[in-house]
């Protein structure tokens, strides 16, 4: 794969990993009205990950699911665990949605009108998973363990963004300290956060078990 | 086999999840190409995630087969599709069966404030006065909002 194709496939595997974390709420969300709401986010950014794949392969059901786990270059960010924690749950999607928000506005403006149009699609529907994330930014504000966890999972999120997005993301969360070039490079992606091995595991199970299943 | 044949054909396949508009409705089909009995269809996703999609394209494909011809139907992932595709005829048909149609998508996506400030109309009663009570809903595609009129919760579609 060349630079750009790298590159569409973290998003991929962002989208497909995060989709499957949120997913993890489906059923036991604080509020009914979150159970809705997670389950509906996670189907989307599902739903992004396998129209990125198509892009890259033949087969999306094949890249989502036949790599060995160290071939995923999914971000730590989204591979962390969070359920029951409901305020680092939030604080991630706060972050993550600001960090998608402007790599898909790059993709937007590609010279390849394939991934223009996708990333101009895909947009349409992540205008609405902001609005969810402005919603609790603005509940949590003064909630002491969202703002915890915002400054906690701040350095996975310059991890995640390319180094262009660094800028803006600091101006726009203010963390209390930047992170070092040391712990951007402890928590870059690729290098797996601790509890990417069982959720592989747990995502191709079934294409282990039955090879070329689908769904 | 014309063109007008294969469009009446596919004004009849319900959208699976709400049957009570078509797929020409939904304005999901972006163009039909007829040669022969090979009939090439282009088709554009609503959202990405929707399960309905599959199911969509094989019931394209099994109208076209029950006239005689050959289809194909191809899903083009762009960016051609929006909820402002949706014909009047399939606003009404979804206003008629309660869910309230998207409102018109403007330049920007939109936001957070307009979902809560702006004018959204209860399709049971008419009324003006509803708030916001979830962004998301049953299926990716809409939204749930209260109507204080008539005390009733219902669907409005997103503008995508």
């Amino acid at each position: 794969m060349n630079e750009q194709e790298l590159l569409l496939l973290g998003i991929a595997d962002d989208e497909l990993v995060l989709g499957w974390r949120d997913s993890e709420w489906t059923g036991i969300a604080p509020v009914l009205e979150e159970d809705v709401a997670l389950s509906s986010i996670a189907q989307n950014e599902i739903g992004h990950a396998r129209a990125i794949y198509q892009l890259l392969a033949e087969d999306a059901d094949a890249l989502a699911f036949d790599r060995a786990p160290e071939e995923y270059r999914s971000s730590q960010l989204v591979e962390l665990r969070f359920v029951p924690d409901w305020a680092r749950t939030i604080a991630r999607r706060v972050l993550y949605e600001a960090a998608d928000e402007l790599r898909l506005r790059r993709l937007m403006a590609s010279a390849d009108p394939a991934v223009a149009g996708l990333a101009a699609k895909i947009d349409r529907e992540e205008a609405y998973h902001r609005m969810h994330a402005e919603l609790w930014r603005g509940r949590l504000r003064d909630e002491p363990r969202y703002l915890v966890a915002v400054d906690e999972l701040f350095p996975y999120l310059l991890a995640m963004a390319e180094a262009d997005d660094h800028e803006a993301l600091i101006a726009q969360f203010e963390p209390k300290t930047v992170p070092s070039n040391t712990v951007l490079q402890a928590h870059r992606r690729g290098a797996h956060a601790d509890g990417w091995p069982d959720l592989w595991n747990e995502m191709t199970e079934v294409r282990r078990s039955v090879p070329g299943a689908s769904w | 086999m014309t063109a007008e044949a294969v469009w009446s054909a596919l004004a009849e396949v319900e959208d699976p999840e709400i049957p009570v508009i078509s797929l020409v409705d939904l304005g999901v089909v972006r163009d039909v190409q007829v040669d022969g009995e090979r009939v090439h269809v282009e088709f554009t996703p609503t959202f990405l995630g929707c399960p309905a999609l599959e199911v969509m394209r094989d019931r394209m494909a099994e109208a076209i087969e029950s006239l005689g011809g050959e289809a194909e139907v191809e899903v083009v992932m762009d960016d051609s599709w929006s909820t402002d595709r949706i014909t009047p005829e399939g606003r009404e048909k979804l206003r008629a069966a309660g869910f309230a149609p998207p409102a018109p998508r403007e330049a920007a996506a939109p936001k957070l404030v307009q979902l809560q400030a702006a004018v959204f109309r209860c399709p049971y009663c008419g009324s003006t006065e509803t708030k916001l009570e979830n962004i998301f809903g049953p299926t990716p595609c809409r939204s749930i909002r209260y109507c204080t009129g008539c005390r009733q919760p219902f669907e409005q579609f997103k503008t995508i």
